[in-house]
């Protein structure tokens, strides 16, 4: 690895002062993605800030009013021994534990996760689907960003010069609802998805009030598709509405043939998840409260 | 070159201290730097799992770990788990069930088995199976691997109820 000067601020407003100081200087939350980039030379760094110091990045709290709160820089192994989390946000201790293995997980965050921006990150769909914003921090102060606009292409985002993500905040899970991930891989754990799929439902009286769609792998960023949740609206959950919400989504999908799949693959793909995702959505939108 | 750092951590119980280039992995801070080789390098890039070290209170694959990283963390390495020249109930264990080979990748097995057990004391097969997910062999095919935990587990914490 080329050699570089660390920094550990111990607070918001050093660590932003040190951003706008250092031009080439990049982020270090788990670096599962970042030292993998730094010791193959894609990325280069003049400076590593280290952010796991300052505190409101290695936060989670959870109240029923305003929801959950995860600091940018919280490792999986804290999110799924939360009980909160585990209580309240089933699927995200599952996408915690599915994100690389036991080791990886004791280093990667959802705010990593997010900031790489790559098209097949595991937790972006789920993050979508839950209605997710990210809090970001900057120069000029701070800012909201929701996760679905967050991505705008293989490794880039929203973040400009001198920002970094401070937390991800997800809306307290409603009455009567329930969201869920899957993913389709060749090995059933430590490997890239081949496609996956987030799905939000909520449900009002048995009808179905509010759905959200993501997916992943199929596109140059994590893919909102909102037409897949609307065609959902005001109708029963049953196999039939489910089955042509996750068609919708299929047609949104513009996947790419890779070693992992064809592109022809990854489409039929992308109805099969999307539709299993929204049953569990549904089944959890029923057992819970 | 940028400039060293002085790193003061606690490896296997012991306070050490070591100096380092921010640049270096934990894993070349341990091997090169303070002479615990135990630590294997397999891949460095965080899926093979040889490099495996318990920090804190969680493992990590220490190749993605800065050395710098490690100030005032307590780390354990597979030269912590034996006491003395008595060896842990995991490391007998791999031995009385050939759950190695070559041995290059029992250090992580060990110490990623090691922080298996104090989580779930009796692992089912499949507990145990996605919990080494992170560690890979290239020799024995797993199922020894398995087995030698599950023995460890019934060694250390008794029959499961
Ligand atoms: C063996 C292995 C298996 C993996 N398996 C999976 C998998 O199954 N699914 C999956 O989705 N990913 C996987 N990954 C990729 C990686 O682990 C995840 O993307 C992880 O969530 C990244 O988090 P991190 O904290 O390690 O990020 P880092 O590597 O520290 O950072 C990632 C990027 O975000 C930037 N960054 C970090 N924090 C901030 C911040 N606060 N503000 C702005 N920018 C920031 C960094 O500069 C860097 O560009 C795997 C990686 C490895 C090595
Ligand atoms: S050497 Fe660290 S995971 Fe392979
Ligand atoms: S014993 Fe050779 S790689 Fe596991």
């Amino acid at each position: 690895m080329k050699a570089f000067d660390y920094a550990a601020p111990a607070s918001l407003p050093e660590a932003v002062g040190l951003l706008a100081s250092q031009p080439s200087a990049r982020l270090l939350a788990g670096g599962t993605d970042l030292l993998v980039q730094l010791r193959s030379g894609r990325k280069d760094a003049d400076v590593v800030i280290d952010v796991k110091k300052i505190p409101e990045l290695n936060e989670i709290s959870f109240n029923p009013a305003d929801g959950l709160t995860i600091g940018a820089a919280v490792p999986c192994y804290r999110l799924t021994a939360d009980a909160a989390i585990q209580s309240h946000y089933p699927a995200l201790v599952e996408v915690a534990s599915w994100i690389g293995g036991t080791q990886i997980q004791g280093r990667a965050s959802l705010g990593g996760n997010l900031c790489n921006s790559a098209p097949s990150a595991d937790s972006i769909p789920l993050l979508i689907a839950l209605g997710a914003t990210a809090l970001i921090a900057g120069p000029a102060g701070r800012r909201s960003v929701p996760v679905d606009e967050f991505c705008t292409a293989p490794g880039r985002n929203q973040l400009a010069p001198g920002e970094l993500l401070v937390s991800i905040q997800i809306p307290a899970p409603a009455p009567f609802s329930g969201a869920a991930y899957l993913r389709f891989i060749p090995r059933n754990e430590m490997d890239i998805a081949v496609v996956g799929a987030g799905a939000s439902v909520t449900l009002s009286n048995g009808v179905i009030s509010a759905a959200r769609v993501a997916l992943s792998s199929v596109a140059p960023t994590p893919l909102f598709v909102p037409a897949a949740g609307e065609s959902l609206l005001n109708q029963m959950p049953t196999a039939e509405a489910l089955e042509a919400a996750a068609k919708i989504a299929q047609e949104a999908a513009s996947p790419i043939s890779d070693m992992r799949g064809t592109a022809a693959y990854r489409r039929h793909l992308c109805a099969v998840m999307v539709r299993r995702a929204l049953e569990l959505a549904v089944a959890r939108a029923q057992e819970i409260n | 070159m940028s400039v060293k750092v002085q790193v003061q951590t606690t490896i296997n119980n012991e306070p050490v201290e070591f100096l380092c280039e921010p640049r270096q992995s934990l894993l070349e801070c341990l091997r090169d730097i303070v002479g615990l080789t135990g630590t294997k390098e397999g891949c460095g890039d965080g899926n093979c799992g040889s490099c495996t070290v318990k920090l804190g209170d969680r493992i990590v694959t220490s190749c993605l770990v800065l050395g710098v990283e490690a100030a005032g963390e307590s780390i354990t390495t597979v030269e912590g788990l034996a006491h003395g020249s008595t060896l842990h109930p995991l490391q007998k264990a791999f031995l009385d069930h050939a759950a190695l080979q070559c041995g290059i990748c029992t250090p992580g097995f060990l110490i990623a088995a090691d922080a298996l057990l104090q989580k779930h004391p009796h692992p089912t097969e499949e507990q145990t199976r996605f919990w080494l997910s992170n560690n890979l062999c290239r020799c024995t095919g797993y199922d020894k691997i398995v087995r030698a935990v599950q023995a460890a587990a019934i060694e250390i914490n008794g029959a499961a109820q």
